[in-house]
């Protein structure tokens, strides 16, 4: 093998917030002596916006994906053309994050239509005979703080309640109560609350919580919003006990949620489904918008 | 060849006597004394010593002082210069350090876990189930083709079709491919399961984390399928196995990285100490385990690494239990949920032995949850599967006794009253009655036996099966004793019930449990009746051949608490419930455990008919299961306890009823060597004790009886097959005829015992190995003189004819070339012939003239006597001729001899030898 190129970030979880330092080390390993045109370092931060080719249609998601929105865009050079020794060099890198004008730091997010990454890249330019090396290493933006308030919120689920049923007659009888400790929720904290099934003529089959992100992106044309799920996470499985509590407790996965964010031109929301499968083949869904910070 | 006339020396054996004894001095008390000095002095050393080793090494001072006031040549060994003591000086503080070093660690080990050994670990309970839950299926299946032997077939075809299906469900996770495994045994699905044990730790081993975490997860899975429920309780076993591993190596993994190459984490590591990287590769697990979408899994892979959370914070577990327990709550299926709490408990008690807030929510929780297990699904479920609620609720108690173990464990009294209270209150809970009853101390429910007995009552019939709840309170009253008053009342209110169950298996299983308590506190008419009854419920179908275990426990335990055979024996029941046991190899394994008990238990020698009639019947049981495939080992075992028997029968002054005692041993014993040779040592030691009692005059009628003792001998001898056991018998027992003035028939012994000789093989087998017999015939012969020289001769017979005989079969045996043994022999003779030439012999025996007075120093008895001796002395001249004549040889021989530890002095001779002949 000739020579490696990494990227070693100091915090271990590669998180950092608007104002911070991000610094670390570049590592540049070869068992010989290696010959370069200079060695630079990019920072980026870039959200990418594809429109849905369900909203807009098949050709235009494809032609007319927004172009991504720049956040952040730096480049210095390390190293100047040279030579570097055999074994191991390590050269150590400091960016500032800091902000041009009136631009947002926005946290790191990796969605279905809205991506928002941050990337440091290497790039060690080398004579015409050898190949250029680069490497790219991801890291973590989350965003300043928020403010927080609970905002809690009991529910009923029975046959009564609910919409878009087909025909009343031919469900069971069943209640469902329980509470939301809050729809306000600290990202790094659970969602949490409770379901008690007071009754229900038909056996419960399962109860699952759907994580749902709602995307919206802005264009000329008009937006395009569209949910997906993000993950399913089953909260009783097979027939509970009547009367008994069946704790609601879900995390919020990293990466894939951030705080609600709303630019102009795009969104990001979060809800949260409680779907009740009763036997044989009943659907039940409560939908909750979540507003999700970080404080 | 020239003849040596030989001359006996004539000895005063009693002037040597008194000039070999040593002088008496008196002393006074302020005396020199020759030993006093040493005695004082090796005190001194002692002394020093330990002050060596408080002082840890520090030597000499005192010991050179000491060894100066005194001179004595065996000081300078005591003193601590000598390698000894100075190793053991240095050894000292190492060996303290080492011995401090352990005690600690042992401290820290007890810091470390508040749960003691008193606590009963998983593993124990571990092999128990995966044998039961086995075992309950196959007889349940058994049950079916009882009932309907046309779904017997269906049923055990779709459980096997099950197996298969869920199987294959385990495949999925690895990609592309799809083994398929048909009709597979529950043998096959668990090694299947260590497969995928094994397939973890090696997926772990070669770094594919994510492949090791789809493994887990996929197993816990199978915990969530209820069919084949009977099978369930093993396969949480299985399962958990994989977890626990699978919880190993993420915490040793994380536990790795925080270890630097300078400083090793401690075992009370605060979630400071561990780095950064440590805790993002927990976390990481965290929120990859937080993500799995079902919940069983989901709860299971969590707990295993509940450990991990010390990483993190310090409070992590403590907000982490409730958490999961409260999250049981999800699972809809009460038997899926009693386990996983039960694994929760297991891991918290491993984890943090102290939140015990956890196992107490847990088994509220459980309560609250209780009144499902007779709901609609559980029964639909069970409809669907076959399965009878008396054979689905017996799944519940590992998991609840594992859960109410882990409460009670050091629990104030207080809570367990509470609990009680609690399960009390709901409806159907022989089950809970059945944990609580197999969990809590046994004291605490041995105080309450009354009522539990209440509660057993008040069970439901159609549930769980009483006889169980009647075996869990009769095991804790084996243990614990209830209060005086109500023992009576407890044992009658049992028995009622054990009775009257139907099934033999339910009713021995149950029976055995209480035969503790009854022989305990009862007496035997109380122990009589148990017996009679458990005879009236296993006669009937032979049905005590399936219950031989359980049989032979009551036996032991009987047997544990009567230690007075009299009384044992006189339980009328007991003999005909040793009869029960009819295969023979059970039969006699009792046998052994009565006699056993007998050699251990009885004190006197006795001669009360009724013992001694059922031990011979014991003993006889024991004997007649001797064939040509018992193992010598075996044999010796039997001989052993049947001649611990022999040896305590005594019939006191009636020696007549003795010896007819030991004639009807020996012919009801007859297969078993060792018990022959003690027959005939007993029947020597009951002439002897006539003797005794006689005080050496018989009467005519005593004469008779010692007679009749020494025929028996003569007659049994023979039948031995071991040649030495037989020899050193003739020459014992010719001993003791002589004592007892039977000279003719020790003649017989000894004429026996010389025409036995040369029947001596050169090898003989000893514990298995064969080796040369020389020296022990060597051993017996010089035994031999010695007793010849006071046996008078036969007035028909010559002079000395016993002597002559064996000269004559000692010249006739074929003596290993080259050996001296022979002479050795011959020198012995010599050593004879000269005591007999003696005017008076250096012993007698009392009442018997021997030839010294005999022929009274007549001069042809002394000529026959010196032409002996001549012959002999010939002999050995011969020998020493034929050694010098080969001087190579007699070299050789000396070298080797010289090798010998105590010959050393021919060293010299073997070194100067070559030199002569060569001049």
């Amino acid at each position: 093998m000739g020579t490696a190129l990494d990227i070693k970030i100091k915090r271990a979880n590669k998180v950092y917030h608007a104002g911070e330092v991000l610094s670390g080390v570049v590592v540049i390993s070869s068992k010989d002596s290696v010959q370069h045109q200079g060695v630079s370092l990019t920072m980026e931060g870039t959200v990418n916006l594809q429109l849905s080719a369900k909203s807009v249609g098949v050709f235009e998601a494809f032609y007319n994906s927004v172009k991504p929105i720049q956040i952040i865009n730096s480049t210095i050079e390390m190293v100047k053309p040279g030579k570097f020794p055999s074994g191991k060099t390590e050269i150590p890198f400091e960016f500032p994050l800091h902000l041009k004008g009136n631009k947002v730091l926005y946290e790191t997010y990796h969605g279905v239509f809205v991506n928002i990454q941050y990337t440091l890249r290497c790039d060690m330019k080398r004579s015409l005979l050898a190949k250029d090396l680069t490497k790219t290493c991801e890291f973590i933006v989350h965003s300043a703080k928020g403010k927080f308030t609970p905002s809690p919120v009991d529910f009923t689920i029975t046959p009564e309640t609910l919409q878009n049923v087909k025909e009343r007659a031919l469900l069971p009888k069943f209640l469902l109560r329980g509470h939301l400790n809050s729809t306000n929720c600290v990202i790094t904290q659970p969602l949490t609350g409770e379901l008690v099934v007071e009754s229900s003529e038909a056996a419960i089959r399962s109860v699952e919580l759907q994580l749902v992100r709602v995307e919206t992106c802005g264009c000329a044309e008009g937006y395009a919003r569209d949910a997906t799920e993000i993950q399913n996470i089953q909260i009783a499985d097979g027939d509970v006990c009547r009367g008994l509590s069946v704790p609601i407790y879900m995390v919020f996965p990293r990466l894939f949620t951030c705080p609600t964010l709303e630019t102009t031109n795009f969104k990001v929301e979060f809800e949260v489904n409680i779907v009740v499968l009763l036997h044989p083949d009943h659907l039940i869904t409560e939908n909750f918008p979540l507003k999700l910070c970080r404080i | 060849m020239a003849v040596f006339p030989w001359h006996s020396r004539n000895r005063n054996y009693k002037a040597e006597f008194a000039s070999c004894r040593l002088e008496a001095v008196p002393l006074e008390f302020g005396d020199y004394h020759p030993l006093k000095p040493i005695t004082k002095f090796s005190s001194q050393v002692t002394e020093s010593k330990t002050k060596k080793v408080n002082r840890k090494g520090s030597t000499s001072s005192t010991s050179s002082s000491s060894s100066s006031s005194v001179v004595d040549p065996l000081s300078s060994v005591l003193d601590g210069t000598d390698p000894l003591s100075m190793f053991a000086a240095t050894a000292d503080p190492a060996a303290l350090a080492a011995a401090m070093d352990s005690s600690r660690r042992k401290r820290d080990r007890d810091d470390n876990s508040v749960v003691g050994s008193d606590f009963e670990p998983w593993t124990n309970k571990r092999g128990e189930i995966l044998a039961r839950y086995t075992t309950t299926e196959k007889l349940s299946i058994n049950l079916f083709m009882g009932s309907e032997k046309g779904k017997a077939g269906t049923a055990t075809l779709a459980m096997s079709e099950k197996v298969r299906t869920r199987l294959e469900e385990l495949d999925d996770f690895e990609e592309g491919s799809q083994k398929e495994l048909l009709n597979l045994t529950q043998q096959d699905y668990v090694n299947r399961i260590e497969e995928l044990n094994q397939s973890l730790k090696d997926a772990w081993a070669s770094d594919q984390k994510v492949k090791a975490l789809k493994i887990v997860i996929q197993c816990s899975k199978l915990l969530s399928d209820t069919s084949v429920i009977q099978f369930y309780p093993s396969k949480f076993v299985l399962i958990t196995d994989i977890l626990d591993t699978f919880g190993k190596l993420v915490y040793e993994r994380i536990f790795s990285m925080c270890v630097d190459s300078r400083s090793v984490l401690p075992d009370h590591f605060s979630p400071e100490n561990a780095n950064d990287t440590a805790k993002e590769t927990c976390l990481n697990w965290f929120f990859k385990i937080a993500s799995i979408r079902e919940l069983i899994p989901r709860f299971y892979v969590e707990a295993s690494i509940l450990k991990c959370n010390k990483f993190l914070s310090k409070t992590g577990i403590s907000e982490c239990l409730p958490r999961l327990t409260c999250m049981i709550r999800g699972i809809g299926d009460p038997l899926v949920s009693v386990y996983a709490r039960a694994y929760l408990c297991r891991v918290g008690m491993e984890v943090a032995p102290h939140l015990k807030e956890t196992l107490n929510k847990n088994f509220f929780d459980f309560l609250l949850t209780f009144k499902q297990i007779h709901g609609d699904t559980v029964q639909n479920q069970l409809v669907v599967q076959g399965v009878e609620l008396p054979s689905y609720l017996p799944l519940y108690p590992p998991a609840m006794d594992w859960i109410f173990q882990c409460i009670s464990y050091h629990a104030p009294e207080a809570l367990l009253t509470e609990m009680m209270e609690r399960c009390k209150k709901l409806g159907n809970n022989a089950l809970l009655l059945n944990s609580v009853m197999s969990a809590f101390r046994a004291e605490f429910i041995a105080t309450r036996s009354m009522d539990f007995i209440g509660m057993i009552k008040e069970c439901d019939e159609s549930g769980f099966p009483k006889h169980l709840l009647f075996r869990s309170l009769g095991l804790n009253l084996a243990l614990a004793d209830p209060p005086e008053s109500d023992r009576l009342q407890i044992l009658n209110e049992a028995w009622k019930v054990i009775t009257k169950l139907k099934n033999p298996q339910d009713y021995i299983n149950c029976a055995e449990v209480w035969v503790e308590y009854t022989c305990k506190h009862f007496t035997k008419r109380e122990v009589n009746t148990v017996l009679a009854d458990v005879i009236k419920h296993m006669t009937p179908d032979r049905a005590f051949e399936d219950s031989y275990p359980q049989l032979q426990l009551i036996i032991k335990k009987v047997i544990a608490h009567f230690h007075d055979f009299s009384v044992l024996f006189s339980v009328e029941k007991f003999l005909p419930f040793l009869d029960m046991f009819q295969k023979e190899s059970v039969r006699v394994e009792v046998c052994k455990c009565i006699m056993d008990a007998f050699i251990k238990h009885q004190q006197e020698p006795t001669k009360d008919p009724v013992i001694l009639n059922a031990l011979l019947h014991v003993c006889k049981t024991m004997h007649d299961s001797v064939n040509a495939l018992t193992l010598e080992d075996e044999k010796r075992m039997l001989s052993y306890l049947i001649n611990g028997f022999i040896k305590m029968v005594s019939f006191g002054r009636d020696f007549e009823q003795q010896l007819s005692f030991y004639v009807e041993s020996r012919s009801m014993f007859c297969n078993l060597e060792p018990v022959l040779v003690q027959l005939i040592h007993s029947v020597n030691r009951l002439a002897m004790e006539t003797r005794k009692v006689m005080k050496g005059n018989h009467s005519r009628k005593t004469a008779a009886f010692v007679r009749a003792c020494v025929a028996y001998c003569f007659i049994t001898i023979p039948s031995l097959a071991g040649i030495f056991t037989r020899l050193n018998l003739y020459l014992h027992s010719g001993q003791v005829a002589l004592a007892n003035q039977c000279l003719s028939q020790a003649d017989a012994f000894f004429k026996a015992a010389i025409s036995l000789v040369p029947e001596v093989p050169k090898m003989i087998n000893i514990d298995g190995k064969m080796r040369p017999s020389e020296s022990f015939l060597l051993e017996f012969l010089c035994n031999f003189f010695s007793t010849l020289l006071i046996v008078p001769d036969h007035p028909e017979h010559g002079v000395l004819f016993l002597v002559r005989e064996l000269l004559n079969v000692i010249q006739d045996y074929t003596w290993e070339d080259n050996s001296d043994e022979k002479i050795r022999i011959y020198t012995c003779v010599l050593h004879l012939l000269s005591a007999m030439s003696q005017e008076t012999y250096l012993y007698h025996i009392d009442k018997v003239d021997s030839n010294d007075s005999l022929y009274g120093g007549d001069s042809k008895f002394l000529a026959e006597n010196n032409k002996l001796c001549e012959t002999v002395m010939a002999q050995i001249l011969e020998h020493l001729k034929t050694l010098a004549k080969d001087e190579v040889k007699t070299l050789e021989y000396i070298k080797k001899q010289s090798k010998q530890p105590d010959m050393t002095h021919l060293t010299e001779l073997a070194l100067r030898l070559p030199l002569q002949t060569r001049t």
